[in-house]
């Protein structure tokens, strides 16, 4: 299956994820939103990796070159993992105060 | 082996440190005690002045060179003193007649409180010390510092009594008609400095010498002499820059007699006279020199007229006298130029200092119309007014007799017109002074008999007496060749100083015949004019009667500060409204307000980035990425290439 049809899912994953982001009320959605364009991004790095690995090995059949974004998408699952425990814990604390996870509430900054 | 003229430095010294002791300490000091050390720096000035004299009338001439003022590329200008004949001549001038009116002032003055009195000593001390720099200069630019000093004290002591607002827009009108004079002499200096490549009156690379290799009309010698001569103008009250020297006698008459009468304006002639190697070769310069020298003598002396005020008619008859001057360095008789600087200053100050002494005596009263019989209250002041009087109109054998006659016979050497106007100018002289004799001293009292006036202290008729003794003998000093050959002492003294010019211009000599008819000739007329005024003024009377036709025009000065008020303040005034208004107000104000209230727009509407509402910034967020991320590529859509992309 031709690499460019994964870097199109991608793509179209991850302006979804900004949409959401953008768009949607709740706080625990955004974080969704948020997880999906981490996720988007782990994609296109595992299709780019695919790509140079085969245009690697046309040229030199034992080579291991072009698998370096494969290591890189675990530092960005690790991070993505990292960051949702304390965003959660963020909301769980928001929620005492506010008793809603409506981001529209979070405006004591305003003015 | 050092010439011992080296220590010349310590004639400016003591009227400086004059004028620090008594400005520092004026709230501190008693009136005696100022009095004293005002008129002791420059009774000490006075001595090492006739000390010097002795050294240059026993040879000595120098330059005393003490440190380098501006030197910057090839331009070398030293500070340095020039001790000559010339200059020792004026220091003595300076210094003497100086003297005696310092001690005049310490009577003069005697109502005014401490620090007012420490006041006008520390003025005057610092007019004395400038006076001398710009007369022992040794190049223009020293000599340009105590011009411009001269100035600012002329300034200060003009409006001395400052709560008084006309004196003070006397004094701001002498010192802005003096700037522009000042104007002419740097626009000189700097064309002297382009051209000569220095700025020293003496030496083989000054100035002086180099001019005079050039040839005669030398388009840049013209020019440089011309606006030296605007600056003489300004300084010494001719026409066009005159009409601040008799507005300047709102200052105490003492002032009026230093200043305006023996030194400040005499500034003009001493600067001509010094350059008068440049002045013999352009000679369209000094036609236009003696032309406006005769025309300020002759206006001024119709002006004279028709004055009421005592020491108005006195300042007029000073503007008459320096164009009497300048006509003389107009054709060539620059010895005679400067004895009448001389002769002048000693009568001048000494009738200035007797108007003090009747204004004194008459309790302030300026007016002549309310004088008359003063000479049997106050003799002393008459007899040596008297004197001054006789000197002024040139009768034989006063002094002023042997300087004007000096330079009315260099005019018609050069031609004859300028001799007979000029000796109209004379005879108005006459005229006129015998008029404010007579109003003052003769003839029944005016004023009120309830408060007859009282003659003066002696600290007012001493110096009185002394000049009144110069006034009657110092013309001996130039005795013409007429009367006796070789017997003009001045003209052998100064000959070393204008023997460049001597050399050029063969003047020529008028046979003894003639000059002797001209003089008999025009003292016969004086004295026909003296005896016509004395016995019309002897029997004045007050009348209420208004000046008409001429008499007004001349009671009002011709209408000139009218004319200049008219032609040129209104016009100056409504340009400097138009760039308040205009320029300022709505240009400029309005760009810079302009800015502020621009800044303060944009940080409104920048606040709106600041909502607190977390959906903006998040969107804020996205849109910045993606526009570093397009950056960072290098936004350049190349359409052919995202289409091959999309195919594939």
């Amino acid at each position: 299956m031709p690499v460019n049809y994964y870097i199109y899912l991608s793509i179209i994953l991850f302006c979804i994820g900004v949409v959401g982001v953008l768009i949607r009320r709740n706080a625990i959605i955004v974080f969704m939103c948020i997880e999906l364009m981490l996720n988007a991004v782990n994609l296109l790095m595992i299709s780019f990796s695919k790509m140079h690995y085969a245009k690697a090995v046309a040229a030199d059949p034992n080579t291991t070159a072009g698998t370096d974004a494969q290591l890189f998408v675990f530092f960005i699952m690790v991070v993505a993992a990292a960051e949702v425990s304390v965003g959660l814990a963020i909301i769980v604390l928001t929620y005492r105060k506010v008793h809603s996870v409506d981001i529209n509430f979070l405006n004591r900054l305003k003015n | 082996m050092m010439n011992v003229l080296q220590y010349a430095w310590l004639v400016p010294l003591f009227p400086l440190i004059g004028f620090l002791i008594n400005g520092l300490g004026r709230n501190k000091l008693s009136k005696p005690m100022v009095g004293t050390i005002g008129s002791g720096a420059v009774l000490l000035s006075f001595l090492v002045s006739i000390w010097i004299f002795i050294q240059v009338k026993n040879g000595n001439t120098f330059v005393a060179h003490y440190f380098d003022f501006i030197a910057v590329g090839k331009i070398n200008i030293p500070f340095a003193f020039q001790i000559d004949q010339l200059s020792s001549l004026f220091l003595l001038i300076i210094t003497g007649v100086g003297t005696l009116i310092h001690i005049y002032s310490t009577a003069y003055m005697h109502e005014e409180e401490p620090k007012h009195f420490a006041r006008y000593f520390a003025y005057l001390n610092l007019f004395i010390f400038s006076m001398l720099l710009l007369v022992m200069g040794a190049n223009y630019v020293i000599m340009f510092i105590g011009w411009e000093g001269v100035g600012l004290c002329s300034y200060l002591l003009i409006g001395f009594w400052f709560k008084n607002t006309s004196y003070n827009n006397a004094a701001k009108k002498a010192f802005i008609m003096n700037r522009i004079g000042d104007l002419g002499v740097l626009l000189a200096v700097f064309w002297m400095i382009q051209k000569f490549g220095s700025v020293n009156f003496s030496g083989e690379t000054g100035v002086l010498a180099q001019a005079a290799k050039l040839a005669v009309n030398d388009p840049a010698l013209v020019g440089i002499t011309l606006l030296l001569f605007v600056g003489a103008t300004g300084k010494s009250a001719q026409i066009p820059l005159y009409t601040w020297l008799p507005d300047a006698m709102a200052g105490p008459t003492p002032v009026s007699a230093l200043i305006h009468a023996a030194t400040m304006v005499t500034a003009g002639i001493y600067m001509i006279a010094r350059s008068n190697i440049m002045y013999t070769l352009a000679v369209s310069t000094s036609n236009v020199v003696a032309i406006v020298g005769l025309a300020t003598a002759v206006v001024a002396a119709t002006i004279a007229f028709k004055q009421n005020d005592i020491k108005k008619v006195l300042a007029y008859s000073t503007v008459s006298q320096l164009g009497f001057m300048f006509l003389g360095l107009g054709v060539g008789a620059y010895t005679g130029a400067v004895f009448h600087v001389m002769t002048h200053a000693f009568f001048k100050a000494l009738m200035f200092l007797g108007a003090g002494s009747v204004i004194h005596g008459m309790h302030h009263e300026q007016d002549m119309r309310n004088y008359g019989g003063l000479k049997k209250y106050m003799p002393t002041t008459q007899w040596t007014f008297l004197i001054g009087c006789l000197a002024i109109s040139g009768v034989p054998f006063f002094s002023g007799f042997f300087s004007k006659d000096e330079i009315l016979m260099g005019a018609f050497a050069k031609n004859p017109v300028l001799y007979f106007v000029g000796l109209g100018a004379a005879l108005m002289t006459a005229f006129y002074m015998f008029r404010l004799y007579g109003m003052t001293f003769l003839g029944k009292f005016r004023g009120d008999e309830h408060h007859p006036p009282h003659e003066s202290p002696a600290a007012m008729t001493a110096p009185l007496i002394i000049l009144a003794m110069l006034a009657a003998v110092a013309g001996f000093l130039g005795i013409p060749a007429l009367f006796k050959p070789d017997a003009h002492w001045l003209e052998h003294f100064l000959s070393p100083v204008f023997e460049g010019s001597a050399k050029l211009v063969h003047q020529h000599e008028i046979d003894h015949g003639t000059e002797w008819g001209l003089m008999i000739g025009s003292t016969v007329v004086i004295l026909a004019v003296i005896a016509w005024a004395w016995t019309k003024y002897s029997r004045y009377q007050k009348s209420a009667a208004e000046e008409t036709g001429l008499g007004r025009v001349l009671e009002n000065k011709w209408y000139v500060d009218e004319i200049y008020d008219a032609v040129i303040v209104r016009p100056l005034g409504a340009l400097g409204a138009f760039f308040n208004g205009v320029v300022e107000k709505s240009g400029i104000d309005r760009l810079v307000n302009g800015v502020g209230r621009g800044v303060q727009y944009a940080s409104r509407q920048f606040r709106y980035l600041q909502s607190g509402v977390i959906g903006n910034y998040i969107l804020i967020m996205v849109a910045a990425i993606v526009v570093f991320f397009l950056l960072g590529f290098g936004f350049t859509p190349d359409f052919s290439k995202i289409k091959s992309f999309f195919g594939k």
